[in-house]
């Protein structure tokens, strides 16, 4: 793992003012976020954890451009992403998004899916970005499999080329929703190493949803526990732990305490929902 | 699932005799093999050992074969007279041009009606409309509106895998994750390159699906058609030798349609399989 990193991370400062989301207003009228508010400074770790259905994803999507808000405003670097009179952001790569299941085209190799950006954005021709992809791709270990369809690898490669795919854009914010959800422990540990080790190479803001709170704390410079629905910010938990981090870290008494401050807040929150008996929102 | 040797990945002959040689090692090529011979047994038995109500009429395999063989045939027609090829040549060259209208004008009205709402809302319901009037009943009006042979029955050959093809596209767009969309769209990428990076990839496995059916139901309608109206073609050679009571040479034309039209399958699915290597790779890491 590089150690001695200088970066002064100088972009991808998220500032979230009283948002609310109202699904299907005069119909079903589902709030799934009430006036939440979250400023997240440039080149922070934020994960974000709550009950399932709490209006985590809806946050995401409002910033990645895929879904509008109702109220409130989010603004990128003091540029207001959506807001009054434009309630959907633009979609761009300056906010990369890694799926739940993935979403690398399964019809392209992995080097033709990180060289896809780039190109599509005119940035770079095909040759030249493919290039960059092979440089990025081997620097993540996975040269070897450059390339391979998707389909062809494991699901640990296969997230970790998603990274480098957002990666090459030199995004502003890094948004993951529950990348690892559907990986073992093992496989699971290693990608977080591999993350902090792209984290600590670039600085990127990462906006990172899970239900994993371990995996909150050893990513995380905070982390966001939200209300059930409609979210809002319940409890920050500062995690004052220097980087760069390892595996050690997961049996330190340090790391136990703010699991279970953590936790405290998150299981209060998973009971109203649970007694509210209210279903996933996707 | 081992990454080993992640580097080398055959291709092409390599490729097709390494899948060769590994399906012989399976029984489906010899299971395969015994069904048919278990198949010719018992036509042989039931149209020319027995001869039982109502296969007694029916020309056994023998009696088919060897005139099929014959140099000199008895009804006029086998592997060595011109009209036989001449027939298989009409046909042949009216699926082509039939299916080839039909995946060019369906593939793109089910690409455009499966990624825009708004197209589908327009063209959606006339195609539903159409769709389930059976292909027969066209018959006439195309006799009506195209004058000659060729032309009325390249219409309905079209027409059939046209709805075919187009509904399958459609369906195939439709089938596409949105997670995809969304990883497009935050790449930076304009509407075409989702079009051309996303929809048309995305819908090929539902595409050639839905070609396989097509040029089935190409073959239905062309032979159809070439029995009410036609002068040459594998369906006009059933009819004419119906007419004149030449059954073994009826046979003989039915089974050259399973032939032809399983090579015709055949060919859509290599080319299929030549497109979408991505699939066709990952299915087979997954039975290695």
């Amino acid at each position: 793992m590089s150690v001695g990193n200088n970066i002064v991370p100088s972009k991808g400062a998220i500032s979230i003012r009283n948002v609310t989301k109202v699904y299907d207003p005069g119909g079903a009228d589902v709030m799934a976020v009430d006036d939440c508010s979250l400023e997240i400074a440039a080149g922070e770790v934020c994960m974000i954890v709550g009950p399932s259905g709490c209006g985590k994803t809806t946050l995401l999507n409002a910033i990645a451009g895929f879904h509008s808000i109702t109220e409130g405003q989010i603004d990128l670097d003091g540029e207001m992403l959506c807001g009054p009179g434009k309630q959907l952001a633009t979609q761009g790569a300056d906010r990369v998004v890694v799926f739940q299941n993935g979403a690398l085209f399964p019809w392209k190799t992995l080097a033709d899916n990180v060289a896809y950006g780039p190109v599509v954005q005119g940035l770079m021709s095909k040759a030249d970005a493919r290039e960059k992809a092979m440089t990025m791709l081997s620097e993540a270990g996975l040269d070897g499999v450059a390339d391979k369809f998707p389909g062809e690898v494991s699901s640990g490669m296969a997230r970790r080329a998603e990274i480098v795919r957002a990666l090459i854009n030199d995004p502003k914010v890094l948004l993951l929703d529950e990348p690892y959800r559907a990986m073992d422990a093992l496989t699971k540990s290693i990608m977080h190493e591999s993350l902090l080790e792209v984290y600590d190479r670039t600085k990127v803001t990462i906006f990172f949803i899970t239900h994993d709170l371990e995996e909150a704390i050893f990513l995380g410079d905070r982390v966001v526990v939200m209300t059930t629905r409609p979210a809002k910010t319940k409890k920050i938990v500062d995690v004052k732990i220097n980087r760069p981090r390892d595996y050690r870290l997961l049996s330190s008494e340090e790391f136990r305490l703010l699991v279970q401050e953590t936790k405290e807040a998150v299981h209060e929150e998973a009971v109203k929902a649970f007694e509210a008996g209210e279903r996933e929102l996707a | 699932m081992s990454n080993q040797n992640v580097s080398s990945r055959p291709t092409g002959l390599q490729y097709f005799l390494y899948k060769s040689a590994k399906a012989l090692k399976t029984p489906t090529p010899y299971l395969a093999f015994l069904g048919i011979t278990l198949w010719l047994v018992t036509y042989y038995l039931l149209c020319e050992q027995w001869r039982i109500f109502p296969f007694y009429k029916v020309p056994g395999p023998l009696e088919v074969i060897t005139e099929w063989i014959n140099k000199d045939p008895i009804w006029g027609t086998s592997l060595f007279t011109e009209d036989y090829y001449i027939n298989i040549w009409v046909s042949c060259r009216r699926i082509f041009i039939a299916f080839a209208l039909a995946t060019g004008l369906g593939v793109p009205l089910g690409l455009f009606m499966g990624w825009s709402q708004k197209f589908k809302d327009y063209a959606f319901p006339i195609l539903e409309l159409l769709r389930p009037i059976p292909i027969l009943a066209w018959v006439p009006l195309a006799i009506v509106m195209f004058a000659g042979f060729e032309t009325p029955i390249i219409y309905l050959a079209t027409l059939a895998s046209f709805f075919v093809t187009a509904l399958n596209t459609m369906l195939g767009v439709e089938s596409i994750d949105e997670s995809y969309f969304r990883a497009a769209g935050c790449l930076g990428s304009k509407k075409h390159h989702i079009f051309l990076n996303v929809v048309v990839p995305g819908a090929l496995p539902y595409i050639f699906t839905g070609l396989q059916i097509s040029i089935g139901v190409a073959w239905f309608s062309l032979v159809a058609a070439e029995m009410i109206s036609g002068d040459y073609g594998l369906g006009y050679m059933i009819m004419d030798s119906y007419m004149v009571n030449k059954y073994t040479t009826m046979v003989m034309a039915m089974l050259t349609l399973g032939f032809v039209g399983w090579i015709t399958s055949a060919m859509v699915r290599s080319a299929g399989d030549r497109m979408m290597q991505w699939r066709e790779r990952a299915l087979g890491q997954g039975g290695a």
